[in-house]
């Protein structure tokens, strides 16, 4: 069934949009992060405007984080008070990213800046957490019991502490704002909710239980993405809803699925697999800037700023 | 020689004899609605002469033309092993869509002079706008927009596609594309005698949004933070509702 949408002016086809939404949702839901990182580069690949997908990916993050969220409450699987510490902090990167976002396009070279950003952020991120997750596997199927010593470093001697019961921390709340004001930064200037930054952040940054994280992530991202579809509608005017609905709907229900199975999977397992998602898009648009593109043009409406 | 360009000129006199043409168009507006799919579009008319058919053989060429939109092209280079985007050139404007059904080659039935004047051939119509360049040799960007624009069918060549009888019925169909452009889209067309444009007229159909998306396009353009709040309340209530529905199907 092919459908028209008025903001993208593209006909394309209803189940194809629902099933990218399933599939992301599915993935949103399993490993709390938003998806924005995957939703985005498939819509470019059916043909969407590139403008048109950043925005209304933002939009379907939110809706598949809400439903995640809501899934992940009912367990008292977040941590509202460190949620809320982030999302602070969030705000603030959020606002400096979107400034340097304006200087780059500015300067003409933005979409290099994102790719290069992805790639870097996305390849060491990835890295990282599949190497700590073989390694924490490896241990936990030889027997070893693991050791959740408190490390007690710098970090602890930061003022400003706080309480986080959910998370069993009670640490300064300067680390987690400055967490969450990094994963804004990015998340502006990449145009995502920064859940895949989030999580591993979360977990070797501030030592909080896998358990939690993927709520907190996923109740953060509510906002940054509100955030950024409500910039996008008002600046940009890019954001279609027509399109958004379909890929929620498709999202809601693959996100109720992917929490599911999520909890099903082990701590480590789970790490594995996301890190494996992470580094296989770090991969494929390293690719993209490697090899010598079939065409080497590019039409893109719109004036010049 | 010169008895011979004298009888050329003789016996081409009757081809300025009054040949006009008659149109019609199967549809004047084209309205995009949600199930909008690509739309078929039959041009058909007749010529109108008081004289007799002349001898030359009659074309009939029958253009398209989407609304013209600017354009940046770029191109990429390699920079230290990674492919970016380096020259761009800048396109006052470019139609959106543009097509050119004929009744043969083109090659035969229409004279560079003529061309250039009405700015039939896609390179031509193209051509004729205004380029700020920014880049070396930006022939070869106009020629990467006419490549990309007639691979994913935005314009199009049909040479051969308008169908003449007697010299005077014709019609051609003209499929416009699913991923229409709102606005105004002229059919010009034209009658050649030897290469030569004899009688032209232009049409217009209007495509324009309808019903949902029309609503939904005028929104988010008039109060687009009405719009962007709608579009969040939407997705906090799909997520919500998916929750619950879950919740009470597990039960």
């Amino acid at each position: 069934m092919q459908l028209y949408l008025p903001i993208a002016e593209v006909s394309v086809n209803a189940f194809l949009l629902l099933g990218i939404g399933g599939i992301v949702g599915f993935l949103s839901g399993m490993f709390g992060v938003g998806g924005g990182f995957l939703i985005t580069p498939l819509l470019f690949f059916i043909g969407i405007p590139p403008a048109v997908a950043v925005a209304t990916g933002a939009n379907q993050v939110v809706a598949s984080s809400v439903s995640g969220v809501l899934a992940q409450m009912r367990r008292k699987a977040v941590d509202f008070r460190m949620g809320t510490v982030l999302l602070l902090g969030g705000f603030i990167g959020s606002a400096f990213g979107i400034w340097v976002f304006a200087r780059l396009t500015a300067l003409g070279q933005v979409d290099l800046f994102v790719q290069l950003s992805y790639v870097l952020f996305l390849g060491l991120i990835g890295a990282m957490m599949l190497q700590e997750s073989l390694r924490a596997w490896f241990r936990s199927r030889k027997g070893v019991p693991v050791r959740r010593s408190h490390v007690h470093t710098w970090v602890h001697g930061l003022p400003f502490k706080m309480k986080f019961r959910a998370s069993g921390l009670y640490i300064s709340v300067l680390p987690p704002m400055a967490v969450g004001a990094l994963v804004g930064f990015l998340a502006a200037i990449m145009g995502v909710g920064g859940g895949f930054i989030m999580v591993p952040a979360m977990i070797y940054l501030l030592g909080m239980p896998t358990k939690v994280v993927v709520g907190t992530s996923l109740f953060q991202i509510i906002f940054v993405t509100a955030f950024t579809t409500l910039m996008h509608a008002v600046t940009n005017q890019t954001v279609d809803i027509l399109l958004a609905m379909l890929l929620i709907v498709g999202g809601v229900i693959g996100a109720q699925f992917g929490t599911r199975v999520g909890v099903r999977l082990k701590a480590e397992q789970l790490r594995i697999l996301l890190a494996l998602l992470v580094l296989s898009v770090a991969g494929k648009i390293a690719l993209d800037l490697l090899l010598q593109p079939a065409e080497l043009f590019s039409v893109t409406p719109g004036l010049l700023p | 020689m010169k008895w011979l360009a004298l009888i050329l000129s003789l016996s081409a006199t009757p081809v300025v004899a009054e040949e006009k043409i008659v149109s019609g168009l199967s549809q004047n507006r084209v309205s995009i609605t949600a199930d909008f799919d690509g739309s078929e579009l039959l041009i058909y008319g007749a010529v109108k002469r008081e004289s007799p058919i002349p001898s030359s053989k009659l074309d009939v060429i029958i253009t398209v033309e989407g609304p013209s939109t600017p354009l940046i092209i770029r191109k990429k280079d390699r920079v230290a092993g990674i492919w970016i985007n380096r020259e761009r050139v800048r396109i006052d404007a470019a139609p959106s869509f543009y097509a050119v059904a004929t009744t043969g080659p083109l090659r035969s039935i229409l004279s560079e002079t003529d061309n250039l004047r009405h700015r039939i051939t896609i390179p031509r119509s193209v051509r004729a706008i205004g380029l700020t360049g920014e880049a070396s040799g930006s022939d070869a960007f106009v020629d990467a927009l006419l490549r990309i624009r007639r691979d994913n069918g935005a314009y199009r060549s049909m040479q051969g596609a308008v169908q003449l009888s007697d010299e005077t019925l014709f019609r051609t169909d003209i499929v416009l594309p699913a991923n229409l452009t709102e606005g105004e889209y002229k059919v010009r067309l034209f009658l050649t005698r030897d290469g030569r444009v004899v009688d032209h007229q232009d049409r217009v159909i209007f495509v324009r949004k309808e019903g949902l998306e029309r609503f939904l396009f005028n929104l988010s353009r008039e109060q687009p933070l009405l719009y962007g709040l709608l579009a969040l309340a939407l997705a906090g209530l799909a997520g919500w509702g998916a929750s619950e529905a879950f919740r009470l199907l597990r039960r």
